[in-house]
């Protein structure tokens, strides 16, 4: 989720008012946004994806403005028509197939103006637009553009212009293999034998989308007064929701905003539309939910609190609200108006009986018993690696592995349980012996399921101290099953861990459910442990299922 | 004098042996000597008897001397003048091969020899009459090596003198500086000296005394029991488990049933079922584990794929308008490392009748997060998640089980925001005071399953309460840890002697 940073001065001029530290803070984590930091000049808040509108100063004035009460209510924006068309080539249909336009006017720049207008086309790039993949912004200065504006597919080669900050020609393949924004975004062309192109009536190229603008076309400057936008992509709902985002945060800026007619073949959008989507919302449904008795006029009340309107029976939403899919979403915002403060916290007088995962239960007998004996109970990583996992224990496994491990300790899930015993042993050479623990944990191997792996709860138990061997670890398993009321058979076998010889399996019946003995001095060698080890290993779950056949 | 007596009373064998023949100035050996102790003993009996305030004692510094690696090897084969006088009459040339001794030691040889007049130099090397005597008679260094270890403030002058020589030599001796004790007596000391020490005091409690009834009329050595003791660790639960156990509890007892299930699943479960579009930031690899091998598992049955497709790209009978995308079932069957626990609640919500209702389902374990570790972010962690599938549930319940939770596992205050999550609506984020660092924390997130995540499974739009908090920010206050990886360091001394859980 995002953290953006807002000017306090221009959220504070468009609220209208200045607000002390406190409130300042307690408001904004009430209305749904997480304060991270409050500086004097600065807000730095973290904005859900779901309130792109919140992304600006302006946005953001908009939404806490109602909600602190100064300007309730639906914001009404004028649009005018500017008369300017964009012609869609059809030939785009597989490569980014929809544009939405608008131009605005009284456009009143200086560099903090540009730089925040630049900030509000970052920020729904970073987000709403993932990374220009769902909907790329491009802004350019009309003056130097000659309308009827055609957005095309184009040979990459026939694309020349001088792109943003280079000042020289450069075709389309040059342009995706040496600007930085071109090596940065050359993916989402990727494929494409032509590529998407906004073009003037004088066949200067105004941008490579979603890359580029030109220089000469392409660049707002404080001496931009009026300024055509456009948003690509390939869902045209989405990019209208895009334009109207930018749109009306420009309006509140000062702006003056103009529809543009965009032309496809025959058919004709007129973008932007600032008109407000109607909604139903049933009142039963809002006080059921959220455990209230709110009267129709204290829910339509609540409603202009975050920025609605209400008329007839419909509620008014906002156009560039993005994230209104379901009458959940206006309930939800019924209950940030009512405040998340406000609401009396009740646990239900609804009877259920508890009931304990009766693995959960074993595995604490089965812990008791363990702890009974004087053992530690250690926590370990599911997390580990093929070395710690194979080689350092003598085994060839097949190791579940992650695709994208972040550290090279945590690059496959573990097979087996006591190498990460062992782990344990070979970090605590300084500490006192003799060191005997414990662990019940999870490992990973490939069967039969859903997702193509098998997961069983596996205890490990393991002894370390100058007389550790397979008597004494022995004795322990032998308690434990003889504790758990369970009568069992010993067969010598031969591990890769362990000493020939000083190694044995376990069954109960037909099922093995163990393996035990003194670790290879290799092995300890291995881990740098100094000290001999003993221990066992044995599958819980395959226990538990042979306690309750 | 009661003090004094008592303090008589107390005293151990050892000391009780000692005191009789301490005076000031004494030395440790003469109290060695005198109580016919072994030097441990003898320095153990001197400790206690100086923390009772006894005596005091003084650390006098002296040298000890002993064997050095040539020494030793001397000890054994003898001198090497010795050994280079039993090897003559002999050449000048066959000197080294005959006699065993290295260059060196052959030079050093002939020059002591002939200074002492024991051999005589001509075409060959051969030896005095006075020399055969030498051979015949230990010297005085050969005595003073086998006297070693010895201690210089037990050395006459004579002695002295061969060890100066002897130092001159190339590691035949080493010194090694040490402390004696000397001890004063103390004002209680020479009081508790005038005591007539009582016999037959009774040590301890054995069968032979029980069997023969000796303890009768005799009394017990009184002990002092304020002595510290060395500290004996027992087996212990791992800290965290004691915690999660506590946890577990708090859920059972409100009615909650435990709901287990796999930390691998496939996206399916962990993201589409959750309402969680295909391009959501979660789902790329910065927050989320893939597995490589086995990358993809299977998608369930084909009408539950169906119900959660139609509710990404249209919102199907929900009402609502869905994502709008065309829903991929290649990404679905992505398997991944949980990130969140409630899919184990899914699994069983799908075969959940409405005789069942109202349920209450819990589940704890480990969660995993692709993120840089530090001191607090870790990979993997403990969630406790739950959720209530009941008609009449609502908003004020869902803060009310989450309030009680978070005032159950200590936190004085809890607080909800309006938080941002795909899958619930209205999404709540948990937070509670931390009166140590004065500041609200973040413990996880909440909400009212949205209907697109409950229509697929329950095949209508049922109330369903949702949350997820950790407990990590509890147990690091609890048991006063800075750094949440130290939760799972697994140091042995950390795990023997950290407090317990005390809910």
């Amino acid at each position: 989720m995002p953290t953006v940073i807002l000017n306090r001065k221009v959220v504070e001029d468009s609220l209208g008012r200045k607000m002390s530290d406190e409130t300042l803070s307690e408001r904004i984590a009430m209305i749904g946004t997480d304060l991270k930091q409050l500086t004097k000049k600065e807000i730095h808040v973290e904005i859900f994806p779901n309130r792109p509108d919140m992304l600006s100063e302006q946005g953001f004035a908009r939404a806490l403005s109602s909600f602190i009460g100064a300007k309730k209510g639906l914001k009404k924006y004028s649009i005018k028509k500017s008369g300017i068309k964009v012609i869609v080539d059809r030939d785009l249909k597989d490569i980014r197939p929809y544009t939405v336009a608008a131009v605005v006017k009284n456009l009143k720049l200086d560099e903090e103006k540009i730089d925040e207008i630049i900030q509000i086309q970052e920020k729904l790039h970073t987000t709403f637009c993932r990374n220009r993949k769902k909907a790329a912004i491009g802004i350019y200065p009309l003056e130097r553009i000659t309308p009827p504006i055609y957005f095309k597919a184009m040979e990459p080669a026939k694309i020349k212009f001088m792109p943003l900050d280079i000042h020289r020609e450069m075709n389309a393949y040059q342009i995706l293999e040496n600007h930085p924004k071109g090596k940065e975004y050359s993916h989402l062309l990727k494929g494409c034998r032509k590529y998407p192109v906004f073009m003037d009536s004088k066949n200067n190229v105004m941008s490579l989308t979603p890359i580029i603008n030109s220089e000469l076309t392409g660049k707002i400057t404080p001496k931009t007064k009026e300024a055509f936008i456009e948003v690509s992509g390939h869902d045209l709902a989405y990019q209208e929701t895009c334009l109207n985002i930018i749109a009306a945060a420009l309006a509140d800026m000062g702006a003056h905003v103009y529809s543009v007619d965009v032309m496809y073949g025959n058919k004709k959008i007129t973008t932007p539309n600032l008109d407000p989507c109607k909604r139903k919302l049933n009142f039963d449904n809002v006080n059921r939910l959220l455990g209230l008795e709110l009267s129709k006029q204290e829910i339509i009340n609540l409603l202009s609190r975050m920025g609605y309107g209400y008329s007839g029976n419909d509620v008014l939403v906002p156009a560039y609200r993005a994230d209104i899919k379901h009458e959940i979403d206006l309930i939800e915002d019924i209950a940030i108006a009512y405040g998340f403060e406000n609401f009396k916290e009740e646990i239900p007088n609804v009877a259920t009986i508890g009931q304990e995962d009766p693995i959960e239960v074993f595995k604490r007998k089965i812990s008791e018993i363990l702890v009974g004996m004087g053992m530690l109970e250690t926590y370990t990583n599911c997390l580990t690696n093929k070395p710690n996992q194979c080689e350092k224990n003598n085994l060839k496994l097949n190791l579940v592995e992650v695709a994208n491990p972040s550290t090279e300790d945590y690059t496959t899930l573990r097979s087996v349980l006591y190498p990460s015993l062992l782990e344990v042993f070979s970090t605590n050479k300084h500490n006192e012996y003799p060191q005997n623990i414990f662990e019940i944990g999870r490992v990973f191997n490939f069967g039969k399921s859903e997702t193509g792996v098998v997961e069983d709860e596996i205890l490990s138990a393991a002894l370390c101290h100058k007389e550790a061997d397979l008597t004494r670890i022995k004795q322990v398993v032998d308690t434990l099953l003889s504790g758990l009321g369970l009568s069992y058979s010993i067969e010598s076998v031969d591990h890769p861990s362990f000493i020939i010889g000083r190694v044995a399996s376990l069954k109960i019946g037909s099922a093995e459910i163990a393996v035990m003995g003194e670790v290879h001095p290799q092995v300890l060698e291995n881990w740098e442990i100094e000290m001999p080890v003993s221990l066992f290993e044995l599958n819980v779950s395959e226990l538990f299922k042979v306690l309750n056949q | 004098m009661k003090g004094v007596q008592e303090l008589v009373d107390s005293l151990h064998p050892l000391e009780r042996k000692v005191l009789p023949i301490l005076k000031d100035n004494i030395g440790l050996k003469d109290v060695e000597r005198f109580s016919n102790l072994t030097e441990v003993e003898a320095t153990r009996a001197l400790q206690w008897l100086e923390s009772k305030g006894v005596i005091t004692t003084n650390k006098v510094p002296y040298e000890m001397v002993d064997l050095g690696p040539n020494g030793s090897l001397y000890v054994s084969q003898g001198l090497p003048e010795k050994r280079f006088l039993k090897s003559l009459p002999c050449s000048f040339a066959q000197l080294e091969r005959k006699t065993g001794l290295n260059k060196d030691e052959v030079t050093i040889s002939i020059g002591l020899l002939k200074r002492k007049g024991f051999i005589k130099l001509g075409k060959e090397v051969s030896m005095t009459q006075e020399g055969k005597d030498f051979l015949a008679t230990e010297t005085p260094e050969e005595y003073f090596l086998k006297l070693l270890p010895l201690s210089t403030i037990n050395m006459n002058k004579e002695q002295k003198l061969i060890m100066n020589e002897l130092l001159k030599r190339k590691d035949i001796i080493r010194r090694e500086n040490r402390n004696s004790l000397t001890v004063n007596m103390t004002r209680l000391g020479k009081d508790l000296q005038k005591i007539k020490l009582k016999e037959n005091m009774l040590d301890a409690v054995t069968p032979l005394v029980l069997k023969e009834g000796s303890w009768r009329n005799k009394e017990f050595r009184r002990y002092d029991v304020k002595t510290p003791v060395s500290r004996v660790y027992g087996g212990r639960r791992h800290f965290v488990n004691q915690a999660v156990d506590y946890a577990r509890r708090v859920w059972l007892e409100l009615g909650f049933k435990e709901m287990p299930g796999p930390i691998l699943n496939t996206s399916f479960w962990n993201f589409d079922a959750l309402f969680t579009p295909q391009d959501h930031p979660a789902r790329e690899l910065q927050d989320t584990f893939f597995i490589k091998n086995p990358a993809k598992g299977r998608l369930p049955d084909d009408k539950l794929v169906k119900a959660v497709r139609l509710a990404h790209e249209n919102g199907s009978n929900s009402g609502s308008t869905g994502w709008r995308y065309s829903w991929n079932p290649d990404e679905a069957k992505k398997n991944v490392l949980r990130l969140i626990k409630r899919e184990n609640f899914f699994y069983k919500m799908e075969k959940l009748k409405e005789s069942d209702l109202p349920a209450k389902f819990f589940a704890i374990g480990r969660v995993f997060r692709n993120e840089t570790l530090d001191w607090s972010h870790l990979a993997e962690f403990n969630q406790f998640e739950g959720i209530v599938v009941d008609p009449n549930a609502n908003f004020r319940h869902l803060l009310g089980y989450l309030k009680n939770f978070i005032t159950k596992i200590g936190f004085e205050k809890a607080r909800f925001r309006p938080g941002g999550f795909p899958y619930t609506e209205p999404s709540v984020e948990i937070e509670a005071y931390d009166s140590y660092h004065n500041q609200w924390v973040e413990l996880g997130g909440a909400g009212v399953f949205r209907p697109e995540v409950v229509i697929p499974l329950l095949g209508k739009d049922i109330p369903v309460l949702a949350w997820g908090p950790g407990l990590d920010r509890q147990m690091i206050k609890y048991y006063d840890i800075k750094d949440l990886r130290d939760l799972y360091r697994n140091d042995m001394q950390q795990l023997r002697e950290m407090k317990v859980w005390l809910k």
